[in-house]
């Protein structure tokens, strides 16, 4: 979509204002053949490749999520691990009374963005780092109901039924694509809402609220929608580990470890892009593989980096990219072109 | 335990949760930092002092002259490599610089000290009690715990209000860009800021240490007990984080007498219907707290 | 001593993508008072903010005493004899009248204004001092921050806009202060809304245009017609200095 407009200053040659580029159709049509292949690993590639893809998968689709929350609404959640749990433990409760455990997921998904309509009127009355710790205390809050409710196994925990049916080479590739389609909607669906809805209006949102509001943007909407999106989104992830690990327990599935892998790979891929989270898994995929045998070392060299990208390159590897050569596959801003290039 | 006991034990406590709060409070008055690493630093204070006491083999209570001007340089420290610099990268980043330190602060004790429940040398303090009446015993440590952070607060209140420190501080929490403006230093006022913060979150560790068991991964929750008392009395104001604490302190220990497994939840409602009611906290008007740039 | 007080060069001055400031050149001689007028936006306040430092400039100098002050912070120029009394007097909310003052000495150039001294000038503070600040009305809030600018023992004070909002009567009052600061050699540079004033009160006059100097002359050798027309715009006039 173009359009055309006339400076109001200088010379009076026409500029053209577009939100697309053939780079951006590129990139979109090489993302869909990408989509396709990982669609197609578990015929030609099976189980093995499987297992680590659905690791890498699952950071994606949270470090979309998360981008969206902070880069995007300027929101910084650090207690998205509660919509996690949540869904596990609602996949759980879906899964027992009989419904697919694969269907279970979108259910999953659904009552932990119901849920976190009521917490978001809470939480939304602050902001920054006050808001930071108030996500904090609503993961804390959801990790002490399920640890006192003796339904869903207390601190025990809970085995999630419905899946001996399955073939366990189907039921591993069901669990991967179920996977592929959550990463890819969390991705796509970040870009279209803030394409769409947000526009320009998420980043200032995301740098500047009270500018923001200030010029007419509906700050509120937007973190109310970014809010939900992402509890959404995040009880889809974890309806998806309690399917990958079969067994939901509440230290596990609402632990801050979900914060800190989402932290890091939203600022070390670039915050306010949404290639940047996509490069920022990769990354924390391969440092986990790396630095796997180092124990607690491996999260300092998280933290580590976490606070050097932000003091040093806050705009991440994608957004430093970006910057220095101006690449975009994704756009979703605005770009003012001059006749002559 | 008593009623009467639970609701004496609980308004003590509340002494403890001021005395980790009212740093966080200072910090975020001043400088608009929300130090996500503050309850990490507090846990520090207690291996600190666990290492200062096992090596010299003292109850802790006569380290804390060493103790706290060393917390009091990590703050200046702190301030002037990390948190000032993170202030003029944007508003978000204060907040992520704080929690990625508070993941390295976590790891890097468990690295260090395994994640063991210690305990600290509290001396003959920790064990000794009163008795009022026949149904009322109060532990010295606790009564200790909460003059202290009387103490403290009376201490920075005092700081603020007489002297010319005071002044600049509070000049710089109304309006930062006048206040350098007509001439103050800004920078040397928030490492000292910092600082202090940073040592009274060290001083609330040694009693965290002393009255309980420790271990590194604790800072996260003392961080939200903390937080929770100063939205709760009401943010800008050092005596309202005191009340705050001491709401939080009675719902805890009364609760608990009733059934222990609710104590926490119970501490973390109280919190939500706070923010629910009243956001301001219990002891703030609305105008301060907006003014303190926390409300969204 | 030999040589203008203050003296700006080529000033251009940024907000993000616009620019203020065009090239700007001032000259306060010790001892005068300089009124600085033109049209709301015209660059005024951001001259004065930019002289103070609480601007960055992107090009030009200002130099102090023969000192270049131009990339000095703030707290320096204080210290170097500059003081600035802010558009909307920016007064310290939660601080009595006394503290107010008090915290405009922190780089103070000299103990040349002990509060005793201030008090002299404004006795209508003494009686206030313990007063909170958001308490006073219009034109006492307008003397404290004056006040505070004096506790900084200035040589140099920048006034911006200390009429706006008041009854003539007080700015009167206020600006009678200002001539006995004058009889006292301080040097003063006001951005002055009202142009009879402006020209009443002060020795020389600069008019800024959308961010260049469109007149500069000693007030006794303009007449207002030719000010107004510096003002608006209108022609490329510029009186003999």
């Amino acid at each position: 979509m173009r359009r055309t407009a006339t400076p109001v200053t200088g010379t009076g040659h026409p500029v053209t204002v577009s939100r697309w580029s053939r780079t951006a159709s590129g990139s979109t049509g090489v993302a869909l053949v990408v989509v396709l292949v990982l669609a197609a690993v578990p015929y030609f590639a099976g189980g093995p490749a499987e297992q680590p893809l659905i690791t890498l998968l699952t950071f994606v689709a949270m470090a979309a999520q998360w981008n969206l929350l902070a880069g995007f609404s300027g929101l910084t959640s650090f207690g998205q691990q509660a919509y996690l749990g949540l869904g596990a433990y609602a996949l759980y409760l879906v899964a027992v009374h009989g419904v697919n455990p694969f269907a279970a997921i979108a259910a999953a998904a659904l009552i932990a963005a119901v849920i976190s309509l009521p917490v978001s009127v809470l939480v939304l009355r602050l902001s920054g780092g006050y808001f930071a710790v108030a996500t904090l205390v609503i993961a804390a809050v959801f990790q002490i109901v399920a640890t006192l409710s003796p339904s869903v196994g207390g601190t025990t925990g809970v085995t999630v039924p419905g899946l001996g049916g399955y073939d366990p080479v189907l039921r591993a590739a069901l669990i991967y694509w179920a996977t592929l389609a959550v990463a890819v909607i969390s991705v796509a669906g970040v870009f279209l809402l803030v394409r769409r809805t947000f526009g320009l209006d998420a980043r200032a949102v995301g740098s500047d609220p009270v500018a923001a509001a200030s010029t007419g943007v509906r700050v509120g909407r937007i973190r109310r929608l970014a809010y939900f999106a992402a509890a959404g989104g995040a009880g889809a992830v974890g309806a998806l580990i309690a399917l990958q690990t079969l067994y939901v327990e509440p230290t596990t599935v609402f632990s801050i470890q979900y914060s800190v892998d989402m932290l890091f790979m939203v600022l070390i891929g670039g915050m306010g892009t949404i290639e940047g989270p996509v490069l920022g898994a990769l990354v924390l995929f391969g440092l986990q593989e790396a630095l796997s045998s180092y124990g607690a070392w491996y999260l300092v060299i998280v933290g580590g980096l976490a606070v050097a990208a932000t003091l040093i390159a806050s705009r991440g590897l994608w957004g430093f990219a970006a910057d220095r050569f101006g690449w975009s596959l994704l756009p979703v801003g605005y770009r003012v072109r001059h006749p002559h290039g | 335990m008593t009623w009467v006991n639970a609701v004496i034990q609980g308004l003590l406590l509340g002494g403890q949760y001021a005395l980790i709060a009212c740093g966080l409070s200072l910090a975020f008055g001043v400088m608009r930092i929300v130090n996500l690493a503050h309850g990490d630093l507090a846990i520090c204070g207690a291996y600190l002092a666990l290492v200062m006491s096992s090596a010299l083999g003292v109850p802790v209570w006569y380290l804390l002259p060493l103790l706290l001007p060393i917390a009091f340089a990590a703050g200046l420290v702190l301030q002037v490599l990390l948190f000032g610099r993170a202030l003029r990268h944007g508003v978000l980043a204060p907040v992520l610089v704080t929690f990625g330190l508070s993941v390295m602060i976590e790891n890097l004790l468990q690295v260090a000290a395994t994640s063991d429940p210690r305990g600290l040398n509290g001396g003959e303090l920790a064990l000794a009690s009163f008795r009022i009446g026949s149904q009322i015993t109060v532990s010295w440590l606790f009564m200790t715990a909460f003059l202290t952070a009387c103490a403290v607060l009376s201490g920075l209140q005092l700081l603020l209000s007489r002297t010319s420190w005071g002044r600049k501080v509070r000049a710089i929490a109304d309006d930062p860009d006048t206040a350098r403006l007509v001439g103050i230093r800004v920078r040397p006022v928030f490492a000292t800021v910092m600082g202090i913060a940073v040592a009274t979150a060290a001083l609330a560790g040694v009693f965290i240490g002393t009255i309980g068991t420790f271990d590194p991964y604790q800072g996260t929750n003392t961080l939200i007990f903390a937080f929770e008392a100063v939205v709760i009395g009401g943010i800008g104001s050092l005596w309202g984080t005191l009340a705050g604490g001491m709401a939080l302190g009675v719902t805890q220990v009364v609760v608990g007498q009733a059934n222990q497994a609710y104590a926490v939840l119970a501490v973390h409602l109280l919190f939500l219907a706070v923010l629910a009611v009243r956001p301001n906290g219990l002891f703030v008007s609305h105008q301060a707290a907006r003014q303190a740039g926390a409300l969204g | 001593m030999t040589g203008p007080l203050l003296e700006v060069t080529g000033l251009d001055v940024f907000y993000g993508d616009f620019q203020a400031l065009f090239g700007v050149r001032l000259s306060v001689a010790g001892g005068r008072a300089t009124a600085l007028v033109g049209a709301n936006g015209a660059g005024k306040t951001t001259l004065l903010r930019t002289i103070a430092g609480a601007q960055p400039a992107a090009a030009g100098s200002v130099r102090y005493r023969g000192r270049d002050l131009t990339a000095a912070p703030p707290h320096r120029r204080i210290s170097a004899g500059i003081a600035l009394v802010p558009e909307g007097r920016k007064l310290f909310a939660s601080l009595t009248v006394e503290e107010n003052i008090q915290v405009g000495a922190a780089a103070a150039a000299s103990a040349d204004w002990p509060l005793r001294r201030i008090y002299d000038v404004f006795p209508m503070l003494a009686r206030r001092r313990g007063q909170r600040a958001s308490t006073l009305s219009g034109g006492e809030q307008q003397a404290v921050a004056i006040a505070r600018a004096l506790a900084a023992a200035p040589t140099l004070l920048l006034l911006d806009e200390i009429s706006l909002g008041l009854a003539p009567r007080v700015v009167g009052e206020l600006y009678r202060t200002l001539t006995a600061l004058r009889a006292e050699g301080a040097t003063l540079l006001i951005v002055e809304q009202d142009l009879r004033r402006a020209m009443a009160e002060c020795d020389d006059l600069v008019c800024l245009l959308e961010g260049r100097v469109a007149l500069a002359a000693p007030a006794s050798a303009v007449r207002r017609d030719q000010v107004v027309a510096a003002y608006f715009g209108e022609g490329t006039r510029r009186a003999a200095t």
